[in-house]
Parts: structure tokens; C-alpha cells; sequence
């Protein structure tokens, strides 16, 4: 697989020289392919939401270097505005960046900072509120007017307005009911197919990470301990623990099970995976479909 | 821009002698350093009280430092004073130098550096306050000082409670700046060039956001305060009880001598 964004022995310090200084980042090496549905996970103040300010160009390395598409982003002022552009970064709670008077002027300011033609703009501005769910009625609205759940993602529209082949979003379901939840990762999964675009997504949801993406990078005090497939991440689950992460329910109890003695394939993370991994381990044949009534069998184990 | 880097007014936490002080001790000895300044008027009595200041950022470990970071915002007022002196003060005899319609007397050059200095003194240890008291200590203080005035209906105690939530909001607020002015340069947004106006319209993605969290964050803490039945000041007891210990009572005593000291050094002309 191709790269699109790297970085290279990236270190960040925070307030050099002051009493307040403290590493951020220490030597990370960090790549994203293009076309990967990549998660990003670690606890507060792990470093994550300083990694992911690097990729666009917010942050400048202490440090190291970040390459978008092999080339430096801080080679000139130019390419780190431009970066911005190609790298959208969605930040946690972007409803509290709203500030136009309608929803369409508010999806409209990235493509307009970009220098695009009044129709390009607007082809943008209407494809953008299409992927996450805005009908047409609603861009003449104010922002303000609007539920929790949607200034949500007016404000991933606006990100999405620019296009960008890399699409970052710091924990965009923080807060959400449920339903909002899963809407808002509908609308992102449309986007990176739509796109093909490479999208990371910062979360310390567990289970949220292993439904989604397809490979999980996990941060902790600065470094990169671990990375790979759900799968194999998983299957760290004591090194998780200690980093104040856990795994997913499902997986904690396989974890056990195996604890307890029994011959099991613990990398399991989904109800459908623990069923096929019980009936392996009874000497039957997993079922191909999930949900059948069939599949309350593993649960009587 | 690096808007984390203002210090003004910030609180350095310590345990020296400077910091363990009453508030109003310190509230108090700040004032009469400022009075005695005042009535320095001669070489003998800058000395002694720039010496005092050295003695107390020493002692209260600040460093020199971060007093002179502070100092760089108020540094075009303090030229500018010291420039307006240098020109405008006519002595007697002889101009030193003279071109144009500017005159520098030796007069004018005294007048210069005693200005300068004593507006950086007053800065410095009105700095040394706040680098060496917390918020709360400071309003706590203030509260208690200016408690006299309740008898002519002063609003003492509102005052420091919104004088304290004030303080207490600076550093949420540039918080809050620093990440919806990255919010917005993710879209593209340029804060740092073009013209004037145009630098100003760049603004309002920043300032919108900005006062309706602002206001979301007054009307949520207007109910918490509710929901704890705060009802002003009637009755109110405190957490932190101040207490005036031996060393204030000396630091006050202090106070009271350097300024009778410097006004009775002013009379002899040093």
C-alpha cells in the first residue's frame, strides 16, 4: 500500500524553556496509507490530539518531520496552508467552531479559503451536507438553530466541503446518543467510499474502534507501542489494561476464559466472531450468516 | 501566536516566605511600596527601594525572568515616557545637547531614568503580587480590605466573587482561543496576513465562537451556582480563614517604616 502521511522521528515539547515543559511526542513514527480506514487510540493526554495536529500542519515539530504524499509540509508556507486543504482535520466538539448565519455560508468557508469558484463552492457546499444526512432546507438556516447532533455535522461539512484525501476526526461521537452515533459513522463510512479517501478517527472507544476501522495505531506517553489489525492489537490486552485502555466486553471475556484454562482463540472482538470461535473450539463448523436464532447456542457454553 | 505565553497576571505556586504571607499583608505592603515611590525623589531613595525590590524577587523566587517577560507588553509605554521626559523637561543653564526644536538638559536626563524606573518598579512589584498570590488569595484579601465599605452600601462581596470568576475565566478563555483559532486555520482561515481590515474580518470566525461559548459557559455556571443555593455573601462562611501571623505583622510594621523612611529622605533632598 502507498503512504500519504508520515511522520519521521516526530517529537513535540510543550512550553520549552519554562517551568511548565513536558514532552508531547518522542521519536514517532507514524504512517497512514491512502484508502485506509485507520483509528487512532490512546487515554487523555496521551499524545494522540498532538500526533493528529502535526499531520495538517497546526503544530510544528520540536523535531522530525511530517511528509504528505513524500514531501515535507513544512518545506514553505505555501505547502503547510496548502496541506491543510488536502489534510481536514475535524476537531472534538466542532459544533463550538460554528459562526456564520446560515449553515451553508458556515460549509462554505473552507472552500472559500481555498479560492474556488462561486460554483464549484456551491456544488461542495451541497455535496458535503448531502454526505452527512443535511437536507437542502436546512442550509438557509442559522447554525445556531440547530440540535447538538446536527451543528455536529454541519460542522463535519465542513470539513468535507474541502475534499480532503485525508480526513481526521477527533472523537466525532463524543457525547452522542447512540443513534447519533452510529449516523455520524455512517456518514463518514459513505465519505471514505465515496472518496476513497484515507479518514483516521481518535477515540478510546473500544468497541467503536473494532466495529470501524481497519487498523488501530495506539498511543501512550508520547510513543507508539503498538500498532496493526483490531485482531492483533486485541490480543495485547494486558499491555491495554495497564495503559488505562481495556478492550472490547468481548474480548475481556475470552481473555478470561483463556485465563481459566480453556484452549480458546481470545482475538475475538464482535458477538459474531465469539460465536464462530466457541463453535470452532466445540468441533463444529461456524455458520456463514449472524443472525440467525442458531447463534444463542454459543451462549449456553 | 502563542497566546499561552502572556503571563500577565499569572500565579507562579511556591512556599516561600512571599507566598506563605497574608493577602492583605501583601495588598497593603504593595500600596505603600507604590506611596513610597511616589515620595522618592533623589538618587539615595531609588536605591534603597530598588534594592528592596531585588531582595524581594529574590526571596521569592520568581526569577528575573519571567519578571522581564511580563514587562514586554508595557515596554513601548515605559520609552515612550522615558523619551517625552528626556525632551520636555527644561533645566536651568546650558542645554547638553540641542538640534532642532529639541533641547535635552542634564535635568531632563535625571527625570528620564527616575520616570522609567519608577514605572517599571510599580510593574514589577505589582507583578511580584500576583506572581506570588493566587486568585482566590488575592480577592479573599481584597474582599476582607475593603469589608468597611459595606457600611455605605459598596457591593464588597459581588465585587470579589465576580472579580474572582473573572480571573478564574482568563486562562479558560484563552484556552478556548487557542483552539477555535486552530478549528478555523484547519479551514484555511489566516489570522496572520493581509491588510488591516482584512486581518479584522479574519476575526469574526474567531470572535463569534468565542462569545457564544463564553455566554454558554456564564449561564452554566449561574445555575451550578444556584444548584449549590449561593445566595451572595449573607452569612457565608470561608474554606481558608485568613489569619495575620507574626511575620505580617512585621512585614506591615515594614511597610510603615519605609514610607516615613523615604518621605523623611525626600525633606532632606536624597
Amino acid at each position: 500500500m502507498e503512504p500519504i502521511i508520515q511522520t519521521e522521528r516526530l517529537s513535540h515539547i510543550y512550553s520549552a524553556g519554562t517551568p511548565f515543559e513536558h514532552g508531547a511526542l518522542v521519536d514517532v513514527d507514524f504512517t497512514a496509507y491512502r484508502g485506509e480506514y485507520l483509528g487512532i487510540i490512546g487515554h487523555t493526554g496521551s499524545g494522540k490530539s498532538t500526533l493528529i495536529q502535526h499531520l495538517n500542519g497546526l503544530l510544528k515539530p520540536t523535531s522530525g518531520r511530517v511528509l504528505y504524499e513524500g514531501q515535507d509540509i513544512w518545506e514553505s508556507k505555501e505547502r503547510t496552508r496548502e496541506t491543510r486543504f488536502h489534510v481536514g482535520l475535524v476537531f472534538q466538539y466542532p459544533e463550538y467552531q460554528l459562526f456564520e448565519e446560515t449553515i451553508y455560508k458556515d460549509i462554505a468557508f473552507g472552500p472559500k479559503n481555498m479560492g474556488l469558484d462561486e460554483k464549484e463552492i456551491d456544488r461542495r457546499v451541497r455535496e458535503a451536507a448531502q454526505f452527512v444526512g443535511l437536507g437542502e432546507e436546512l442550509l438557509e438556516k442559522s447554525p445556531f438553530e440547530l440540535s447538538g447532533g446536527q451543528k455536529r455535522r454541519v460542522a463535519i461539512a465542513g470539513v468535507i466541503a474541502m475534499e480532503p484525501s485525508v480526513l481526521i476526526l477527533d472523537e466525532p461521537t463524543a457525547g452522542l446518543d447512540p443513534v447519533g452515533v452510529e449516523e455520524i459513522l455512517g456518514n463518514i463510512r459513505d465519505y471514505h467510499q465515496a472518496k476513497n479517501a484515507t479518514i483516521i478517527i481518535v477515540s478510546h472507544s473500544m468497541e467503536e474502534m473494532a466495529r470501524t476501522v481497519d487498523r488501530i495505531v495506539v498511543v501512550n506517553d508520547g510513543r507508539i507501542p503498538f500498532s496493526g489489525a483490531p485482531r492483533e492489537v486485541f490480543a495485547h490486552g494486558d499491555e491495554l489494561e495497564a495503559m488505562g485502555l481495556g478492550v472490547p466486553a468481548m474480548t475481556r471475556v475470552f481473555l478470561r476464559l483463556r485465563a481459566m484454562g480453556v484452549d480458546i482463540d481470545a482475538s475475538v472482538y464482535t458477538t459474531g466472531q465469539a460465536r464462530d470461535a466457541i463453535l470452532a473450539r466445540l468441533g463444529r463448523a461456524p455458520r456463514l450468516t449472524a443472525a440467525e436464532p442458531a447463534s444463542d447456542k454459543g451462549g449456553a457454553v | 501566536m502563542a497566546l499561552k505565553d502572556i503571563t500577565l497576571g499569572q500565579y507562579f505556586p511556591g512556599h516561600t516566605v512571599i507566598h506563605r504571607l497574608d493577602p492583605r499583608t501583601k495588598l497593603i505592603f504593595t500600596v505603600a511600596y507604590i506611596v513610597a515611590l511616589f515620595l522618592a525623589r533623589q538618587v539615595v531613595s531609588y536605591a534603597i527601594l530598588l534594592a528592596l525590590l531585588g531582595v524581594l524577587i529574590a526571596v521569592s523566587r520568581v526569577g528575573l525572568k519571567s519578571i522581564l517577560r511580563g514587562m514586554k507588553p508595557v515596554l513601548i509605554i515605559v520609552i515612550i515616557t522615558g523619551v517625552l521626559n528626556l525632551f520636555y523637561t527644561a533645566g536651568e543653564g546650558e542645554p547638553l545637547v540641542s538640534f532642532w526644536v529639541f533641547h535635552i538638559y542634564a535635568e531632563g536626563i535625571w527625570a528620564a531614568i527616575f520616570m522609567v524606573l519608577r514605572i517599571a518598579m510599580l510593574i514589577t512589584c505589582t507583578f511580584l503580587l500576583t506572581y506570588t498570590t493566587s486568585p482566590i488569595q488575592l480577592t479573599d484579601g481584597l474582599e476582607r480590605l475593603m469589608n468597611p465599605l459595606k457600611a455605605i452600601k459598596v457591593p464588597v462581596h459581588e465585587l470579589s466573587m465576580m472579580m474572582s470568576i473573572a480571573l478564574r475565566f482568563i486562562p479558560t478563555l484563552i484556552e478556548e482561543t487557542d483552539k477555535i483559532m486552530s478549528a478555523q486555520k484547519a479551514r484555511g482561515a489566516d489570522f496572520d496576513t493581509g491588510s488591516l481590515m482584512q486581518k479584522a474580518r479574519a476575526l469574526v470566525p474567531l470572535l463569534v465562537p468565542l462569545f457564544i461559548s463564553a455566554f454558554r459557559r456564564a449561564d452554566e455556571l449561574a445555575v451550578a451556582m444556584e444548584c449549590r443555593c449561593y445566595h451572595g455573601g449573607e452569612g457565608r462562611t470561608r474554606l481558608r480563614q485568613l489569619k495575620f501571623r507574626g511575620m505580617d505583622v512585621a512585614a506591615l510594621l515594614f511597610a510603615l517604616v519605609m514610607c516615613v523612611g523615604i518621605g523623611v529622605l525626600g525633606r532632606f533632598g536624597l
